[in-house]
């Protein structure tokens, strides 16, 4: 752990952030690898402790602290496999960084199996100075996917409500995005009313999310790269639960103006809305979207307590999927389609479980050791998920691996977090992309 | 502000309504036989006692004893349900409305922290719904309620137990 912690210091550059990161444990049998700081034109080693940092988030890798190095190449000519083997490592990654032209960045980087004395990887990255960052993580997704054949989700980042002064008359909601390390925290809206349930496009550029700025909830869609805000119809009652379809043509949502809340979908272009649930003084609501888009999973409690059911969107059919506990809600499906993983209540705490839809006993596996837990969110690549929980009193966010093994927390300096969701996977390189 | 002629009308009304209530043990206001021939107003000539008010200079709403009536109703974790003292102070403040149809109140339905959020929304508004639903059973027409669900994003207590939990499971009357 303390390798961990040491290195989660490398990685800290001092800037203040809104999310800071602290680290509660790591794998069993992390995978060990040197991360050479890069050579560069100028003094700072950033690009190399963003790195680091990146494989101590995944838990799955141990880097190894550059005091500890015997060696430092710069060039893979200059790498003795000695060096490394006698250290334990499996891996290598040295790199460099140059200036291509004003302003212009080129990164190049090889990553060395050391048991095996050979290359795995190598390429060059090219890009404007101001996305130093996003190069860095960038290297990161495509060696965690060399090593362990998942797709990197490095290159992500997480939405989330900030509140300031809860529970006061100045009390402050704040919708704001970071990258997924914490970093380069930005407010989308600001508001004296409360703000939830952020939900992010397909394609990463909107988000969706309820807001009490017209003394009701009702539902806004923003626009990440214009800043502008557009208000979904709203009725009388709730509008809310917002969840954008996979092809980011719909909008899951609910609404209660027949009644009791149900679940309805929302044609973006056309307006057209469609009712998909039908339970008469029941609460259905927390609607998500199975992957292609035909299925909807959602919370009902017409069955007397909050459980997950799926309702087929070509026959309207619903059948239930929780069976265990009282209190099943807010349910996220893994890719792949075969897992879920939804806020679960067992003795009266509420807790992060799994559950594999493909098996036969339904039974959920309880992910995480906090209490309050709600709001999961998973990473893209399905291998982390992100939920709000309580620490000490305030709001915060953590990071459980779904194996759950690695956890880390997120709490911020300035008031209590939750509400967290994983933007998709983004191409933070391109220019039109991120902010 | 109210003419002589409304108010006689009101206090008979008044009168008659305390004398059907069991549960208070007030006097009735002594109800007027006849209204007077003229709308002119003369004060004197109508009633020794004050009149009634429903509200007190607060605009706190006032019950038959002259007491403010609570407007916070509070709920056992899950539910919606009202008791039959909530019930009882509901007919009350149905009353108040009754009387001042040019009076609405909006509902606001709360929860504890615990669960979902978006659940605890919609249990928000289940509660509220309960409230306005009784209102409406009880003769005060849907022009002089409304509902909001805050779910628990508005507690009235942040603390993070059952103390503050029991205080945020709750409906409160807003008077308009």
């Amino acid at each position: 752990m303390k390798i961990v912690f040491l290195c989660l210091l490398m990685g800290l550059t001092g800037l203040i952030q809104a999310l800071e990161i602290v680290i509660d444990t790591g794998s069993d049998d992390p995978i060990k690898i040197a991360v050479v700081p890069f050579s560069t034109f100028d003094e700072t080693q950033e690009i190399s402790s963003i790195i680091s940092f990146d494989l101590v988030r995944s838990g799955q890798f141990a880097p190894l602290e550059a005091d500890n190095m015997l060696s430092y190449p710069q060039q893979p000519t200059e790498v003795y496999f000695r060096d490394w083997r006698v250290l334990g490592m499996d891996y290598v990654l040295i790199g460099s960084v140059r200036e291509a032209q004003e302003g212009v960045l080129r990164v190049a980087y090889h990553l060395f199996d050391v048991p095996q004395q050979k290359q795995i990887r190598t390429s060059t990255i090219q890009a404007p100075q101001e996305k130093l960052r996003d190069i860095a993580h960038k290297v990161s997704d495509d060696i965690y996917e060399e090593i362990t054949g998942i797709r990197g989700a490095f290159s992500t980042r997480i939405a989330y409500v900030l509140v300031e002064n809860i529970g006061t008359d100045y009390a402050s909601y704040k919708l704001e995005i970071a990258d997924a390390d914490g970093e380069r925290a930005e407010t989308l809206f600001a508001s004296p009313q409360p703000l939830l349930s952020p939900s992010w496009s397909p394609d990463g550029t909107r988000l969706a999310y309820v807001t009490f700025e017209q003394g009701r909830p009702t539902i806004v869609i923003q626009d990440l790269l214009t800043g502008t805000r557009e208000s979904i119809p709203a009725y009388r009652g709730l509008n809310s639960a917002p969840a954008f379809s996979p092809d980011g043509t719909r909008l899951a949502l609910v609404l209660s103006k027949d009644g009791n809340p149900e679940i309805y979908t929302l044609d973006l272009r056309s307006k057209e809305l469609r009712r998909v649930t039908r339970y008469r003084s029941a609460i259905d609501t927390e609607p998500t979207w199975a992957a292609d888009g035909r299925g909807i999973i959602f919370t009902s409690d017409r069955g007397g307590k909050p459980q997950i059911y799926r309702v087929d969107l070509d026959t309207l059919l619903t059948d239930r999927l929780t069976f265990y506990g009282d209190y099943n809600a807010r349910a996220r499906l893994l890719p792949g389609g075969e897992h879920l993983i939804y806020v679960h209540r067992e003795n009266g705490i509420f807790h992060i479980a799994w559950q594999d839809l493909e098996g036969v006993d339904g039974i959920p596996r309880v992910l995480t050791r906090t209490a309050l837990d709600e709001s999961p969110s998973v990473a893209p690549n399905g291998a982390m998920l992100i939920y709000a929980t309580q620490d000490r009193g305030r709001g915060i966010l953590a990071v459980v691996s779904i194996d759950g093994q690695v956890k880390y927390k997120l709490p911020s300096s300035s008031g209590d977090v939750r509400e967290p969701a994983w933007s998709p996977f983004l191409d933070m390189l391109s220019t039109s992309s991120g902010t | 502000m109210r003419t002589t002629w409304r108010s006689i009308v009101v206090l008979f009304l008044a009168g008659g309504l305390l004398a059907g209530c069991a549960s208070t043990q007030e006097p009735a206001e002594q109800p007027i036989e006849e209204p007077p021939p003229q709308a002119a107003p003369t004060p004197t000539v109508v009633e020794p006692e004050p009149e009634p008010q429903d509200f007190n200079s607060s605009g706190q709403p006032i019950g038959p004893s002259g007491n403010v009536l609570s407007t916070t109703f509070y709920f056992e974790l899950d539910q919606a349900r009202l008791s039959q003292r909530d019930l009882r102070l509901l007919e009350l403040h149905a009353e108040v409305l009754k009387r001042n149809s040019d009076r609405r109140v909006i509902v606001e339905g709360h929860c504890d922290e615990r669960g979902t959020r978006e659940y605890n929304l919609a249990l928000g508004e289940r509660r509220a719904d309960a409230i306005a639903s009784f209102l409406s059973s009880a003769g005060i027409s849907g022009r002089q309620t409304d509902t909001v669900s805050y779910g628990e994003e508005r507690p009235a207590d942040a603390g993070h137990d059952e103390t503050a939990w029991r205080k945020n499971r709750r409906a409160v009357l807003i008077y308009r």
